[in-house]
């Protein structure tokens, strides 16, 4: 089959991969039919995550039907259309059993590497380096889904393909940061980024009471997109100071939940980003974290800060002293989508989240280096391209 | 100059200690000769009661210990194993493949998922279609990955 492979730092190419088989009873298989360019795919394209391999299948947010199931599958059958979660849970372990799917135990096959690295491993996620599992990605004809009665979910009439696709991802992970944040009626919350991922938090935000949300980019068509189809408030980072803003906006309070939807190689403006550039050249940090030391300073004192944006190693100037004494709570954490997909699908159902415009630009798998090359660049207003294998 | 010398030794020793304790961290060293590894698995204790366990943990017994205790506060059961002779350890042994210590960890932690799910997932295979210097290195790592860690 056809797959878009990791080559090396910066270089994709489309190249022929063994077609994937069931290896566990629990498997499917599933031809896919849309999958789409995610931030974090840059984080492993510019080599900031290790254990990639010259040859590793990418892609993680996927939609496609199912035409082969493993003996142990009970619930999926051959021909149902299926959005399927980025994160590979096993449903059984003490961490699925409890929805905190991401860190299933038993999903992840290199388990070791991960534990060294962070000190325990989370769960598997398709495409996603050695360290996250190994498992071949999603921008491919096909690909195998372990544990499929937990992770692939049908898609339900009415819903079409497109809207559902980001149900794989971006939709639950936004949901949960709004969620886990602990936002509520009545709150104030900040959302520092406005790709899908950013856009879906502020959303789940406005479902979940919030008062008033605010987004936060530099990017004209993604500030405009928050604005006029999600429906929040937006600050443009490059021309205005966001702390002071969000001290107007907010009664000099400061936002009540504050979530990061950037991650590790964020931008800011002023000697800020030349210093965590320097350092991350030199390789005195790994990740570039101003983001999530702007929603620190500029959260309300109790208040709550989300980090959803992917992070790999170590950060400097990490602002411990105003998180501590301003008696902030700061979580964060890999997607648990099995918790929330079926709920999100009756939403995106009902109306009450709308994902098609995230869409900027579709194509054939044969393209899919140009799909990263517009998304990385944000050419041509790209906010997600979306690959068809099967077109 | 005697001073500069003895400050860049102190310096430097305390960048070896870091670094030791920060590799030390990373790989699970071991402070204590032949210490108990220990998963916690999802289940009654009962699940784990002799003559129903699972091979891995089968295959484990003549060459370890096994420990089979309640988790605290509902957490399922904790399953231990301890190896009646240590053998090598050290980061060539874990390197080679000939610390015993990864055949334990391989076993607990398939007997865990064995228990807990029916099956052990299999990574895909091949792993990739591509061998580069690069590649081998991280192959490397995958291979020894189910034994290693912090069990």
């Amino acid at each position: 089959m056809k797959a878009l492979v990791w080559e090396g730092v910066n270089k994709l190419a489309v190249e022929r991969v063994p077609d994937p088989e069931i290896r566990n009873d629990q498997d499917v298989i599933v031809k896919v039919t849309a999958s789409t360019t995610c931030g974090s795919d840059l984080h492993l394209i510019g080599g900031y995550v290790p254990a990639m391999r010259a040859g590793d299948v990418i892609g993680h947010e996927f939609v496609g039907e199912v035409v082969e199931v493993g003996p142990g599958v009970r619930h999926r059958k051959v021909g149902e259309r299926v959005v399927v979660c980025s994160f590979v849970g096993c449903g059984r372990c003490w961490y699925c059993a409890n929805d905190l799917w991401s860190l299933c135990d038993n999903s992840n096959t290199n388990a070791g590497i991960t534990q060294a690295m962070w000190g325990y491993e989370p769960g598997a996620v398709f495409g996603y380096s050695h360290a996250m599992g190994g498992l071949r990605g999603s921008h491919a004809e096909y690909v195998r889904v372990p544990f499929a009665d937990y992770g692939a979910f049908p898609i339900p009439e009415g819903v079409d393909e497109t809207s559902a696709l980001f149900a794989s991802d971006s939709v639950p992970t936004g949901w949960m940061g709004a969620d886990l944040g602990g936002v509520g009626p009545g709150d104030v919350v900040a959302v520092w980024g406005c790709g899908a991922v950013g856009q879906m938090a502020a959303r789940a935000a406005v479902l979940l009471g919030a008062e008033k949300v605010i987004a936060i980019d530099r990017i004209p068509e993604r500030l405009a997109m928050a604005r006029d189809v999600i429906g929040v408030e937006t600050i443009d980072y490059t021309t205005t100071d966001v702390g002071a803003e969000l001290r107007e906006r907010t009664g000099g309070r400061g936002p009540d939940v504050c979530v990061e939807a950037v991650g590790m190689e964020a931008h800011t403006t002023g000697p800020e980003q030349l210093y965590d550039q320097a350092k991350t050249r030199l390789r005195m940090q790994t990740d570039r974290p101003a983001a999530v030391r702007e929603a620190i300073y500029a959260c309300r004192k109790g208040g709550s800060v989300f980090v959803l944006g992917v992070f790999g190693g170590v950060v400097d100037k990490f602002p411990l002293g105003a998180l501590m004494n301003k008696g902030l709570t700061l979580r964060a954490a890999q997607m648990h989508g099995q918790r929330y997909i079926p709920m999100l699908l009756d939403r995106i159902a009902k109306g009450e989240i709308s994902t098609r415009h995230l869409v900027t630009h579709e194509m054939p798998l044969d393209e899919a280096p140009r799909a990263y090359d517009l998304f990385k660049n944000k050419k041509d207003g790209c906010v997600r391209a979306v690959i068809r294998p099967a077109a | 100059m005697k001073r500069t010398v003895a400050v860049a030794a102190f310096v430097a020793g305390l960048g070896a200690a870091g670094a030791r304790r920060v590799l030390s961290r990373a790989v699970g060293a071991e402070d204590v000769p032949n210490r108990w590894l220990t998963v916690t698995v999802n289940c009654p204790p009962e699940s784990l009661a002799e003559g129903g366990r699972p091979e891995p943990l089968a295959r484990l017994e003549p060459i370890a210990e096994i420990r089979i205790t309640p988790a605290p506060g509902g957490r399922g059961t904790e399953l231990a194993a301890r190896l009646r002779e240590p053998g090598p350890t050290g980061p060539v042994a874990r390197a080679t493949g000939d610390d015993p210590r990864q055949k334990v960890r391989s076993a607990l932690r398939e007997a865990k998922s064995l228990i807990e799910t029916g099956e052990v997932m299999r990574p895909d295979a091949p792993p990739t279609t591509r061998s580069t210097p690069g590649g081998k290195l991280v192959e490397l790592a995958t291979r020894r990955a189910g034994g290693e860690g912090r069990l």
